[in-house]
């Protein structure tokens, strides 16, 4: 039977504290782990047709400019070209941007940032396609382009709907005891997953099956039906394994349309996969931010004024803001606020999604000023933010749904020995390192998204669970399986997930944190429902069924299901946001704590401990959610320390588009970090209880380093990443 | 990348006398040409493979020093027990190169002849002279964080991206060359590179077909060996900054200096100058203020990377501070 | 150009164009789809195999320029029914999320540990004639040249612990 729930209320109790199969929440390995470790598991572009063709895409080798000719003749008579696809109308200007129901802008003609994919170049084989894309002529016309931010930004324009007021900000700070008034800023950045966006196109039937890399399937779906004008029903995309997202692969982008229009063209299957430069200069970037800060504060360390204003950067008509300010507007009280978004046109691809937009980079900002408004102050920055949780949503007076920010920063700061600090900086010194101690608050909005899927009990004990969410390495086929097997009293090695196939019930997809949530409920929703129909065929109360190893029982009675069932039961289960959302402020809180060394010759920074402290709702597989959070505090790592995609401000072209100039952490730069989870029930955010918890690590992190660094060697540096040539003339005297 | 014809090279003479001709690259380890080939930026029309030549041992010579054939791993290398022993600033330099897998294919020789990281060189899309000459140097007036503050020219401020060669120039190495005719010669590594001048698409002195087969190192240096790289990451990274040094102590002052430098420049560094400063010298910041003031006597700086006088000269003082302390 | 290439203990002939790379024989060839390809530049590490006992990444070398040499995939370390000993430690210790890089680093640890015991000093060994200790420094380092964007790095250092220090109550 299917069941749907629209969360308007809070859910009473959730099936997952009552059936006791101690399944939920364990830390079980990954499910599908053993195919990822041997290399069976196939991923996007490693599936094998017969007559496969390769695509390489053509770069436009200029940041502005019109298109006059793409000389396909002189490359045809290289061997092994098969042809070159041009469609200036189809190709896509820029990737789509995640849950937009129809396509991104397309028209490639006119060329808005550099490295914008204009072509495709077909081959047998990937080596000769590569050659033609090399040599292919390209005539094009040059034109001005707009690349240079910090002499644009004075134009940047408010961003419809973005200001948000309260009070008399001026005022408030005038009165303040006091204040900090300061800018930071932060560089664009990519997203960088380990698998390049990548994508095979078969075309059958009138039909196109798309085995492509991305987040979101079922609006990835719309995007692509509407870019090639077909029906929905004409497309499928199978991604059953994703090499990493983070935002960079929520909507459709280049690759996936050149290989249809190709495959559509060419009858044949055609591959597609990007380079990793294309990836770095073609799919989405994090824009760079211009953060300003004002807070003012009284004697005790209360907010009176908080004001976060955030200049971003995005190509014409595109409407995305990093939402620098997402958690500043709900983490501190103080009655005096002011939030406002602006953009800048830019002539540089596109800004979008990179993991905890708005949070990973705004938080690098507050939680910053809040570590020099707890020193003006003479306070210790656990008690300025303790000082500082408001009892309601300070704007809109909204209660929180749950909220342990306050415990995770005093136990945080208990198991760091946070009271061991030094509080002055540049007071510690081993051998040739300052070391110094940091700490920052984290919060993440969180948000359900209406997902769908379907659970089929089979009579011999196995269940299988088919829903389009991905699984990016987020753990997704893990804890789908744990619910699955909690629910329904069975192993989880008889339960099998399938997901990444729009053939399936469409899903939240994956992406702000909401894919656990989101799908885990719906498959919540659709094992409660078989629970029920067990329950009917024993003529007893839902709530008197226990189910556990294959067996029903009631009471005293205990059946195997295959004598129970006669056939496979089926449910599909679709959850939906409700009032809820409205009603509460929903979000993920957590606490990070962090030392490090700061060389006093050279500058360069080195992460030798960090102890974050998350509370995120009833943590679905302790294993997958730590390592989510890890994950998340590399990136914040990263973001503080060494990744900054530097574009040119006289062509935007992005100097450092591969992996060996844009510096992602390396194993080396990360210390055995430690997290720990707090109990924590959410029962307004879904039946789960649960929030998400795949952005939560990232926010605040890296503001973590930056204050660690302060405390170290004395050095504010408020233009992100924090490399040692922005430290190195500033050092005390070594 | 373009075809090319591959010929599997069956001796030195084989090798060199396939190179003589046309656009011809030798390749062994490949970890740069083929990275390189991949962009389009190297063309060669014919690769001759020397990476089964018999040019992968690692011999004493007579004068104590070391002949490392031109194909020893790096990662051979920097685990040979005598370069540990002896040639320590050697091994240390090579660890802190690249990663263990590129170091496992990377030969002695291509190390050397590794090309520049500069961002442009790098990007067939934007003009380079050392990539297309003539075409400008997108560098100057760009994005050159990393690039060279000593050594550039009007044209280039490419620096070179090697470790090993740093070391090696620190120690007075010589390569040995055999050209096309069947001729062996050996020059300085020194000797080896060019500046880049007005012709920065000629990085060194050897001549179509050139082939070097091996690296010569003079007998040990005594005295403390120390290479210390400064760079962005904690590993896997290009140097922004590096420091090759061999300080001899005699008694209170400073018997022997070597010090050779990376990131700074189109070449590994060396400026013999500065060492003189440091011989006869007692340890002192104001020495290593003075040696830093003698290298950096011709520094210039692009912007971006001008904070490269500042922290070499602070990576000198810490390194040197490091060597010099008095033997017990 | 026919060659013959020796892949987890098996020769397979193959006519390539001589511009393919190791990793682009074994994934679009042979259907080895387990090495990856993070950026075809040697600056990640997915696509990490063994050469003759040597961990190398297999997108900076040319299909041709290997024949008559040993050629270890992840596919040879172990199946999803026989997992080898490193590969069942990333599973326990959660040692990777999406799993791209994680053939690589596999590969790349199963190299790394022969290196380590071979006696190969690391850029942070304090002494280069000392036998090198199994710290989280030691090993970190040297497995500095595969990255990892979902940041596995502390489970990865954690699962490549456990079994050398298996490895080493054994011997």
């Amino acid at each position: 039977m299917d069941v749907s729930l629209k969360m308007d209320e809070p859910v009473a109790e959730s099936l997952l504290d009552t059936t006791n199969q101690n399944i939920v929440s364990q830390p079980v390995d990954r499910v599908e782990g053993p195919l990822k470790v041997s290399g069976t598991a196939r991923y996007s572009a490693e599936y094998k047709f017969p007559g496969l063709l390769h695509g390489v895409l053509v770069s436009a080798p200029m940041g502005k400019g019109r298109i006059l000719k793409i000389d396909a003749g002189s490359i045809e008579k290289l061997p092994g070209i098969v042809t070159v696809i041009t469609d200036y109308d189809t190709f896509l200007r820029n990737p789509a941007q995640g849950q937009d129901e129809e396509a991104p802008e397309q028209g490639v003609r006119d060329v808005s940032y550099f490295g914008q994919p204009v072509a495709l170049v077909v081959g047998e084989s990937f080596e000769a396609a590569r050659h033609g894309a090399q040599r292919i002529a390209l005539d094009m016309r040059p034109d001005e382009g707009r690349f240079d931010f910090a002499a644009r930004k004075h134009m940047a324009e408010p961003k419809k709907r973005s200001r948000k007021a309260q009070g008399d900000l001026d005022a408030a700070l005038a009165a303040a005891h006091a204040t900090i008034d300061a800018i930071w800023t932060t560089p664009s950045q990519t997203s960088a997953a380990m698998e390049p966006h990548a994508g095979i196109a078969v075309w059958e039937d009138n039909k196109l099956t798309l085995y492509g890399s991305y987040q979101m399937l079922a609006s990835d779906r719309l995007q692509l039906a509407d870019a090639l004008g077909l029906k929905p029903e004409q497309v499928r995309i199978v991604a059953r394994y994703v090499g990493g997202g983070f935002g960079g692969k929520l909507g459709i982008s280049a690759e996936s349309v050149a290989a249809a229009v190709a495959a559509m063209r060419l009858n044949r299957p055609v591959r597609v996969v990007m380079t990793r430069q294309q990836v770095t200069e073609a799919t989405v970037r994090r824009s760079n931010t211009e953060q300003r800060i004002r807070l003012g504060a009284d004697a005790e360390g209360r907010l009176t004024a908080v004001a976060h204003e955030t200049i971003t950067a995005n190509l014409d008509r595109s409407s995305f803001s990093e939402p620098a300010s997402a958690s500043t507007q709900f983490l501190y009280g103080g009655q005096a606020r002011l939030f406002l978004n602006s953009i800048v046109r830019m002539d540089q691809l596109l800004s979008a999604s990179m993991r905890a937009p708005g949070e990973a980079v705004g938080m690098l900002a507050l939680e910053c000023a809040m570590d020099e408004l707890a020193e003006t102050l003479g306070m210790d920055p656990v008690a300025l933010r303790l000082r500082n949780i408001p009892a309601r949503h300070p704007m809109d007076g909204l209660p929180f749904s749950s909220r342990s920010l306050a415990e995770c920063l005093e136990i945080g700061a208990r198991d760091f020995g946070w009271s061991d600090r030094d509080p002055r900086p540049a007071q510690r010194r081993e051998g040739d390192w300052w070391i110094g101690v940091g700490m920052a608050a984290a919060a993440r909005s969180n948000m359900l998204i209406k997902s769908s899927a379907r659970v089929m009990l089979a009579p011999d004990g196995t269940a299988v669970v088919e829903t389009d969410l991905t699984d990016i390495g987020t753990g997704s086929y893990t804890i789908l399986a744990q619910i699955t097997a909690e629910l329904l009293g069975l192993p989880v090695s008889s339960v099998e997930v399938r997901l990444g196939d729009t053939d399936f019930p469409p899903s939240s997809g994956s992406g702000g944190s909401f894919g656990a949530a989101s799908a885990g409920s719906s498959v919540y929703l659709a094992c409660e429902s078989l629970r029920q129909e067990i329950a009917e065929k024993l003529g007893i109360a839902p709530k008197d069924l226990v189910l556990t190893e294959g067996m029903a029982r009631h009471g005293n009675v205990s059946r195997p299901l295959h004598e129970i069932l006669s056939g496979p039961l089926t449910a599909i289960g679709t959850i939906e946001p409700g009032e809820m959302e409205e009603k509460f402020v929903q979000a993920g809180f957590g606490a990070h704590f962090c030392e490090v060394g700061v060389n006093a010759h050279s500058g360069e920074v080195r992460v030798r401990r960090m102890e974050s402290t998350f509370a995120a709702g009833r943590i679905l597989n302790e294993k997958t959610a730590t390592s989510q959070c890890l994950g998340g505090m590399v990136f914040g790592i990263g973001a503080a320390l060494t990744e900054d995609l530097m574009h040119d401000p006289r062509n935007g072209a992005i100097v450092n588009h591969d992996l060996a100039e844009y510096h992602v952490p390396v194993n080396a730069d990360i210390p055995a970090l430690k997290v720990r989870f707090l109990e924590e029930r959410d029962e307004k955010a879904n039946p789960l209880f649960a929030k998400g918890i795949g952005e939560l690590g990232i926010s605040g992190a890296g503001a973590a380093v930056a204050n660690a660094i302060y405390n170290a060697c004395g050095v504010r540096v408020r233009d992100y990443p924090i490399t040692l040539d922005k430290l190195i003339e500033k050092l005390p005297p070594a | 990348m373009r075809p090319f014809e591959y010929h599997r090279a069956g001796s030195v003479a084989d090798a060199t006398t396939h190179a003589a001709s046309g656009a011809a690259r030798f390749i062994a380890g490949g970890t740069n040409l083929l990275d390189l080939m991949k962009l389009d930026i190297e063309r060669p029309e014919r690769l001759i493979d020397i990476s089964r030549l018999p040019l992968d041992a690692i011999e004493e010579n007579e004068d104590g020093g070391l002949r490392i054939g031109a194909l020893v791993s790096n990662a051979d290398l920097a685990a040979d027990l005598r370069v540990r022993r002896d040639h320590g600033v050697l091994s240390r330099a090579l660890l802190s190169g690249a990663s263990g897998q590129l170091r496992n294919k990377a030969t002695t020789a291509g190390n050397l002849l590794q090309r520049t990281r500069c961002y442009y060189f790098y990007n067939p899309a934007l003009p380079c002279n050392k990539r297309e000459p003539g075409s400008g140097c997108s560098a100057i007036g760009g994005r050159n964080r990393i690039h060279a503050i000593l050594g550039g020219s009007a044209q280039c401020i490419a620096t070179h991206p090697s470790d090993m060669a740093v070391a090696m120039m620190a120690l007075s190495a010589e390569v040995e060359v055999m050209s096309a005719g069947g001729e062996g010669r050996r020059l300085p590594l020194a000797e080896l590179y060019r500046l880049p001048g007005d012709t920065p698409h000629i990085e060194t002195v050897l001549n179509p077909g050139d082939l070097i087969t091996a690296v010569l190192l003079p007998a040990p240096l005594k005295g403390r060996h120390i290479y210390r790289k400064v760079r962005d990451r904690a590993s896997y990274a290009f140097a922004l900054v590096s420091v090759a040094a061999v300080i001899k102590m005699d008694g209170a002052t400073i018997g022997a200096a070597r010090l050779a430098f990376g990131g700074l420049a189109p070449m590994p560094w060396r400026d013999r100058a500065v060492e003189d400063v440091l011989i006869g010298q007692s340890p002192s910041s104001a020495l290593w203020n003075k040696a830093a003031d003698r290298l950096l006597a011709e520094a210039k700086g692009y912007g971006e990377n001008d904070f490269k006088s500042v922290l070499v000269r602070k990576t000198l003082a810490s390194v040197l501070s490091d060597a010099s302390v008095r033997e017990i | 150009m026919h060659i013959t290439l020796s892949i987890n203990g098996k020769d397979h002939e193959l006519d390539l164009d001589p511009r393919t790379s190791v990793l682009d024989a074994l994934r679009d060839h042979l259907d080895l789809i387990g090495t990856k390809k993070g950026c075809d530049h040697g600056q990640c590490g997915a696509c990490t195999v063994l050469v003759n006992g040597r961990r190398i990444n297999s997108c900076l070398t040319l299909a041709v320029m290997h024949e008559g040499d040993a050629i270890t995939t992840i596919e040879g370390l172990g199946t999803p029914e026989a997992l080898s000993p490193l590969q069942a430690a990333f599973v326990a210790h959660d040692g990777f999320q999406c799993g791209y890089c994680t053939p690589g680093q596999i590969c790349s640890a199963t190299g790394m540990l022969e290196e380590m015991r071979a006696g190969w000093p690391s850029h942070v060994s304090e002494d280069l004639l000392a036998a090198p200790d199994l710290s989280d420094a030691e090993i970190s380092e040297r497995m500095s040249g595969n990255l990892c964007r979902c940041s596995a790095y502390t489970n990865i250092v954690a699962a490549i612990t456990e079994v050398a220090e298996a490895r080493d109550e054994a011997v």
